[in-house]
Parts: structure tokens; C-alpha cells; sequence
């Protein structure tokens, strides 16, 4: 028997991550050892908030061997619904039923067109994309809202999901940290979880086993517009305003976490932890380039450079092909993996 | 000049694991359609896949019209010495022209632009040939009906100066007045000097069309010689005779009570007013062609397809069966065929895979997986079918062909299914691997459930079966019992295509 210790490739994608954020923290801050104070340290800790939350809602997605292209308006729509509701004189809490409500049906949406229409996610999810940018731009008449104000639940509402320190740690930190406990349970340790995995794997092996394929994929739709809906909160508590600009780009930054973080775009493969190094890969890029002052346009191109890279390397693996190596050699050892099976 | 249009000797490919082809010869003469003819894996799609040029053979001549062809033979070569295929699923365009498919990769231009009214012109000019006058080259090809885009891609390989064609199954989806109308074109391009191989599994309609035949079996040449000189009786027999070894240990039960009853089944054109009766304490095989309609069958029994019509009763109790999930609720269970695509999820485990349909069984009420019982579960399908594996969370992908059929049998197991059907358990698996899965059929037979097998390898379900019903042509054409039948009897009732058919 072979006694050497094999670690799955997600895993291995998983630790080459984690080995990437520390790597980035030495390297900013041997550059600015400021990176590292407590108080930066802590903002940096809470601008991960967003990036792991989407990136948890694009994983459950990428897994199923699909994409959410409407993560970053659903965001905002989350964002103008509420602040919107708020500056009406509803209460946080009504202000926020109503805002669930609607993102969760974007999730839904988009499960029934994938799930059950089987459009093509991409251009499925692009519609849906532009038409929950509509709806963010409407719910104050294509204006940005009012502040929320500073006054008793609003305030509140601030403190709860941005402003706040519970333990000495921002709330939204335990916010997501607590998201992504449940969420890492239910894909770990449940059926719901399995069936997740399974159709991204092979759908059709899944169905012949009995998996309710629609099901499956809308409960992903479903989690990564909860996502989005919760991280549309924490925007608008962070700027107390509803901006119909909010949460543009992001399902571009949940992508990247995700794929960071090991997430296969191919389905079928990814570990929730990961997630958490893609986003930490992503915030602490943000934050370092600014510290050492890097215009935005170039950490853009930084950021899609990795993205690119980790989808490749990626493809390239699923398609057993060993990217350094010359055609001649991937066949031949392609044609021993078969004579052995 | 050598007298054949195509001469093929000693030639030998080797897949993976299996000798496709093992010294097999051909010759085709000008002006003559030959038939190549044996079962389903007889090799006969390998060879022909060998002299149009996508697949390199190991060893072995090829010469076209008198041409040595040195080293390996690509397409493009293959198409300039003039072999066109028609596959039998056919490679159109479906969303453009006539013209357009015709011309594809070698369109006419003049002054930089498609030279549309030219192209037209000269797709007319090469269909006419064909005798085909009523036919606009600018009619979209997806409008048309599957003999006639037949005829375009005939005239598409005409146009390249094809001077062998090989027709695989060209047949098979054609109407009785389709196939009468190709047989016109096929006698006029004889008469015109191409030299046709025809692939068919319709012995009946040969006659018509045939010059010569040659013989195939198990990848190897078995004879070939003029039409005439053969009776049918003797073709099929040289298609089948093999000897029956005795690999297949088949255990006794007394048949039990009706478990399962198919009542008038239709499912598309695959599947056309199936009825049948399965019992407790008996395996059911199901024999025919590949095209039979076997597998689509089983797939619309077990929800994977939809259904137009029918009834399936089960203990007598009728059923409503939408899809997979609800066939296994109710005690219905399918191993596919395809294990790469519809069988195991490669990237999982094998603990997921096993543990994937059964997962209800195996959850608490908010759906957490118990981890114990799930371990109980798959120790259990490890046990009985010895896989071999380092532990159970090694991706499936990475195991091998027949462990890896041990995984999509183990997942039906666990549960206690009334009936599992089996689609083609032992293909591309060592027999060592074949034997496990009969023991666990006749284990699965002695506990009162139902098995039904589909198979295409004749011997396994001679072997494995209590009683067979052959299929042919999406109907159950003839029913045998396995103790007393012979090969060739089963092969006749596979070709049964209707008395109306050729």
C-alpha cells in the first residue's frame, strides 16, 4: 500500500491559497509595515466581509457547474430597497423582510430559468443582472437614497451590521463568519450539500440517482442571492445610503474569490474554505495596493491576471492535460490511465 | 493498376485494452456494393474508421485505387484519394443551406465575396446527377427529412470526387419510400464506377443492392465472397458462430409471482408498444441490435426519458413514474449503461457516489448526513463487491473500469429496490470483474428481486438470463428461453424489421 499522504486537489488548491494570503501579507508588509498595525489590520479583517460573503454565494453556483452573473445587482438592489424603505419612515425590520423578499426572488428566478428552462447560465443570469440593476435604479426613482440617518434604529441598524464590535472584532466579521459556518455545514454535511456537488460533477449520473436537478440548482440560486441580499445590507449600514451604484463589479469579485479560493468553474468540485483565502487574497490586494499607492486601473488588471490564471490552470487540469508538458507526453500518459482502467 | 478500388490486408489496431482489429482484409472492387457485415463491436466501424483516415492503424496495407498509402493516413489524404463516409448520424449544418453544406470549408469566392449563385448552380448540377431535380439548393437542410439530407451529404461527397463511399447504417432512420429512393442513387453511382461499402444490419433489404458481402467477428475477418453464393442461414452463422464457454454461473431459483408488468409503452420513435412481464426469482435479458430501442426502454420505465404512453404496474399497483427519483421512491432502480456519462459523478468520492441515491436513507429530518450509517453503507458495497480501493474518499474517476462498474452497481444495493435493471453491466470490464457482477445478479435473483439485463454481448445474455425477449426496431419481436435457443435464432428475431420493411 501506498503510505504517502494524498491530499485531494481541492485541498491542495485550498492550501496553495492560504499560502498566497500569507504570502501577500509579508510582502505588504515588509512595504509598509503600517499594513500590519492593529487598526488597519482590523479594517482590513472587515473588508473581506463582502468579498467572502458573494464568494460564498458564487461558490455554491460554480459548484453546480453554473455562474450568477447577478450577484452585484442583486447587492444593489439590496442596498436601494432598504435604504429607500428606510428613509420612508418604515422600520429596519419591515425595510429588511421586504428587501429578502426580493432578492430571494432573483435567486428563484434565476433557478427556474437554469434549473428548469435550461438557458445557459451565463445568458440567463446576464438578464437577470440587468434586470435587478433596473429594479435597484427604480425603488427611489433613479436617485440615490437620503442618508438612513444617525437616530435610534437606524443607527442601530448601522452599528449591528457594520460600525459595531462585538469581542473586539467588527460585527460584520462574526456576520460572515457565522454565514459562512452555516453555509459550510449545509454543503459539508448535508443531502441538500450532496446533491450540490453531484450535479455539478455529472447531471446526468445525479438525475439517474434520483436528485431533483432543478431543485438542487435553484436552492444554489436561492443561497447565492442570500448572499448578495445580506452583503446589500452591510453596504448600505457601511455608506447609510442606499447608492444605485452599489455592488457594481461584484459578481466579478465573487467570481475571484471563489476561483482563488479553489472553486472549480467547471462544477463539481470546490471547499468552502477556500473561499475565505479568495477572499482575503482579493481584500488584502485592495488595501496593499493602495497603501503602496498603485493606481486602481492596475489592480484591476492585477486582480483579473489571477483570475484568469486560476481558471486556466484549472481548465487545464480537468482536462488532463499537464500544461508545461508537450502534447506527445499528455497523450501517452493519458494512454496509460486508460490501459489501467 | 491493381484490380480494387480499395484493398485493405493484415490490418490490426489495438485500443487500450482491447485488439479491435486482428489481421482483418478487405477488397472493393469499382462499380460494386459490397456489404460489411457482423455484431455490434464485430470491428466493422474500426476498419472503415481506418481507411477514411481517423483513426491510424497499427500495422497492416492500405491501398485506394491502386495508391500505397505509406505510413499513417489522415482525413484530408483520405479525401483526396477519394473515401467519403455517410455516418449514420449525420454531420449537417442543420441551420444552413443546402448550398452552404455542400461547399462548407471550400466555398467559392470571387472578388472577395461568396460566390453564392455559382455554388447553387453547381450543388443543382451534382444533385441532378443523383436524379434529385426537385431539391433547391438554398432550402435551409434542417427543414428537410433525413433521407433527403441523406442525399445532400451524398452529393456533398460526390462533389470531392468520392469514389468509395462507405454508408454506415444509411438505412436505419429512413422511411420505407426514403430507403427505396437511396437504393435508386446507390445502383445509379455503381453504374457511375464508385465502389460502395454498405454497413447495415438489415439483412433483409441486401439483396436488393448487394454485390458482395464481407464477414466480420469479434475484430476479426471471417470470409467474404460474391452475394449469391451465400444463403442468409450461413451469413448469420458466420456473424455468430462463436462457441458458448461456460463462464456464467447461472443458480436455479423457482419463479416466484408477476413483480413487474409493462403495459403498451411508447417513448418516441426508440420505443414502440412494449409489453412484457417480469417475475420474482427470474432475470429477464434483453437481446437485440445496438438501435433496438432496449436501453431507451429501460430509460423511459425508469423515468430518465418521458413517456408518450403506457402502464407500469408494479406488485400489480400501477405507477407514476416522472422521473428517476420517483422510480427509486417506489422501488425501481436503474445501473446505466454509459458509466462515464450517466453512471458516477468522476470528480466524487466513491463515498458520495454510493452514498448519493440513498441519501434519504442515510438523513436525519433536517437532511444532516449520518456519518455512521453512511459508513455501514459503504462497507457493505465494499464487501460485496470487492473494490478495490485505498479508502473511500478516492474520486471515482481515478479507479478503473470494472472497479469503477462495482461503484455504479454498489450504489443500488443499499436500498430495497423490487426491481434493478442493469444496462450493459459488463462492458469494457476484465472478466474476473464480470464474474463478481453475475454472482451479485444471481444473489440479487435469490433474495425475490426482479433483474433485468440489457446486453448486447450475445454469450452474457444467453448465459445470465432465465428467459430473453429480443428487440428490434423499438419493438419486442420474439421471445426465447436461453436453455433452449441458439444464437442464430435470437439474431433472426433481432432483425425481424416487418414484414412490410425490406
Amino acid at each position: 500500500m501506498n503510505k504517502k499522504i494524498k491530499i485531494s486537489q481541492s485541498a491542495a488548491s485550498v492550501i496553495t491559497a492560504f499560502v498566497g494570503v500569507a504570502v501577500l501579507m509579508i510582502v505588504f508588509s515588509i512595504m509598509n509595515p503600517n499594513f500590519i498595525k492593529g487598526d488597519s489590520l482590523m479594517a482590513l479583517l472587515r473588508s473581506i466581509v463582502p468579498f467572502l460573503l458573494v464568494g460564498i454565494g458564487q461558490a455554491y453556483v460554480c459548484i453546480t457547474g453554473n455562474i450568477d452573473l447577478s450577484i452585484g445587482s442583486v447587492l444593489g438592489m439590496s442596498a436601494m430597497i432598504s435604504a429607500t424603505m428606510m428613509c420612508k419612515g418604515f422600520s429596519p425590520v419591515v425595510a429588511v423582510i421586504v428587501t429578502f423578499v426580493c432578492c430571494m426572488a432573483v435567486g428563484l428566478l434565476n433557478g427556474i430559468l437554469v434549473g428548469k428552462f435550461k438557458l445557459p447560465p451565463f445568458i440567463g443570469t446576464l438578464g437577470t443582472m440587468t434586470i435587478a440593476r433596473g429594479i435597484a435604479q427604480l425603488a427611489n426613482n433613479n436617485y440615490n437614497t437620503d442618508n438612513i440617518g444617525s437616530e435610534g434604529a437606524a443607527q442601530m441598524f448601522k452599528d449591528v451590521l457594520y460600525y459595531g464590535k462585538t469581542l473586539g472584532i467588527f460585527n460584520g466579521v462574526w456576520i460572515a463568519l457565522i454565514v459562512w459556518f452555516i453555509f459550510f455545514y449545509i454543503l459539508t454535511y448535508t443531502r441538500s450539500g450532496r446533491h450540490i456537488y453531484a450535479i455539478g460533477s455529472n447531471v446526468d449520473a445525479a438525475r439517474l440517482s434520483g436528485v431533483d436537478v432543478f431543485m438542487a440548482t435553484t436552492k444554489a440560486y436561492m443561497v447565492s442571492a442570500f448572499c448578495a441580499f445580506l452583503t446589500g445590507l452591510i453596504t448600505m449600514a457601511q455608506s447609510g445610503m442606499g447608492s444605485m451604484d452599489a455592488g457594481m463589479s461584484y459578481e466579478m469579485y465573487a467570481v475571484a474569490a471563489a476561483v482563488i479560493g479553489g472553486v472549480s468553474t467547471l462544477g463539481g468540485s470546490g471547499l468552502l474554505v477556500g473561499v475565505i483565502a479568495g477572499a482575503a487574497v482579493w481584500a488584502i490586494l485592495q488595501s496593499g495596493l493602495t497603501f503602496a499607492h498603485v493606481p486602481v486601473a492596475y489592480r484591476n488588471i492585477v486582480i483579473g491576471v489571477i483570475v484568469v490564471i486560476c481558471v486556466l490552470f484549472d481548465v487545464i487540469r480537468r482536462n488532463g492535460k499537464h500544461p508545461l508538458k508537450s502534447d506527445k507526453d499528455n497523450k501517452a500518459e493519458a494512454k496509460k490511465e486508460n490501459a489501467a482502467g | 493498376m491493381s484490380e480494387y478500388a480499395v484493398s485493405m490486408e493484415h490490418i490490426t489496431k489495438t485500443f487500450p485494452g482491447v485488439k479491435a482489429l486482428d489481421d482483418v482484409q478487405l477488397h472493393l472492387r469499382t462499380g460494386e456494393v459490397m456489404a460489411l457485415l457482423g455484431e455490434n463491436g464485430a470491428g466493422k466501424s474500426t476498419l472503415m474508421k481506418i481507411l477514411s483516415g481517423v483513426y491510424t492503424r497499427d500495422s497492416g496495407e492500405v491501398e485506394i485505387f491502386g495508391h500505397k498509402v505509406e505510413g499513417d493516413l489522415n482525413t484530408r489524404q483520405a479525401q483526396d484519394l477519394g473515401v467519403a463516409i455517410i455516418h449514420q448520424e449525420l454531420n449537417m449544418c442543420q441551420h444552413l443551406t443546402v448550398a452552404n453544406n455542400m461547399f462548407l470549408g471550400r466555398e467559392l469566392i470571387k472578388g472577395g465575396r461568396l460566390d453564392t449563385a455559382e455554388m447553387n448552380r453547381q450543388a443543382r448540377e451534382e444533385l441532378a446527377k443523383l436524379g434529385i431535380t426537385d431539391l433547391d439548393p438554398d432550402t435551409i437542410v434542417g427543414d428537410l427529412p433525413v433521407g433527403r439530407q441523406q442525399m445532400v451529404e451524398i452529393a456533398k461527397a460526390l462533389l470531392v470526387n468520392a469514389k468509395v463511399l462507405v454508408m454506415d447504417e444509411p438505412s436505419s432512420a429512413l422511411s420505407n419510400a426514403e430507403i427505396e429512393e437511396m437504393f435508386r442513387i446507390v445502383k445509379e453511382l455503381r453504374s457511375q464506377g464508385c465502389a460502395i461499402v454498405y454497413i447495415s444490419h438489415r439483412l433483409q433489404e441486401l439483396h436488393h443492392i448487394v454485390d458482395s458481402v464481407t464477414i466480420m467477428r469479434d475484430g476479426q475477418y471471417i470470409t467474404e465472397g460474391k452475394f449469391e453464393d451465400f444463403t442468409m442461414d450461413e451469413i448469420i452463422a458466420n456473424m455468430v458462430g462463436r462457441e458458448i464457454t461456460n463462464q456464467f454461473p447461472r443458480d436455479t431459483v423457482p419463479r416466484g409471482k408477476k413483480v413487474l408488468e409493462v403495459k403498451n409503452l411508447c417513448a418516441g420513435r426508440a420505443v414502440k408498444n412494449v409489453s412484457f412481464e417480469a417475475y420474482e426469482g427470474e432475470v429477464l435479458g434483453f437481446s437485440g441490435l445496438v438501435g433496438a430501442g432496449r436501453t431507451e426502454t429501460m430509460r423511459a420505465i425508469f423515468g430518465a426519458d418521458p413517456k408518450d404512453s403506457g402502464e407500469i404496474l408494479l406488485d400489480g399497483k400501477a405507477l407514476k413514474i416522472n422521473s428517476p427519483a420517483d422510480a427509486i421512491r417506489q422501488g425501481i432502480v436503474l445501473a446505466p449503461e454509459d458509466r462515464k456519462k450517466d453512471g458516477l459523478c468522476t470528480k466524487l468520492s466513491i463515498r458520495d457516489n454510493i452514498a448519493l441515491p440513498n441519501l434519504d436513507l442515510i438523513c436525519n429530518q433536517i437532511g444532516t448526513v449520518n456519518r455512521s450509517k453512511e459508513n455501514d453503507m459503504i462497507e457493505k458495497g465494499k464487501s460485496s463487491l470487492t473494490i478495490k480501493m485505498a479508502n473511500a474518499d478516492v474520486e471515482a474517476g481515478s479507479l478503473s473500469g470494472g472497479n469503477q462498474q462495482k461503484v455504479v452497481v454498489a450504489k443500488w444495493l443499499a436500498r430495497n429496490s423490487r426491481v434493478v435493471i442493469f444496462d450493459e453491466p459488463t462492458r469494457g470490464i476484465d472478466v474476473a470483474a464480470k464474474v463478481e457482477i453475475y454472482q451479485i445478479i444471481n444473489q440479487l435473483k435469490k433474495d425475490g428481486i426482479v433483474v433485468i439485463i440489457v446486453s448486447s454481448e450475445m454469450p452474457e445474455v444467453m448465459g445470465i438470463s432465465d428467459r430473453i425477449l429480443v428487440m428490434c426496431n423499438g419493438r419486442i419481436t420474439g421471445e426465447v428461453d436461453p436453455r433452449g435457443t441458439t444464437e442464430q435464432e435470437i439474431m433472426t428475431y433481432a432483425t425481424q424489421f416487418g414484414s412490410n420493411e425490406y
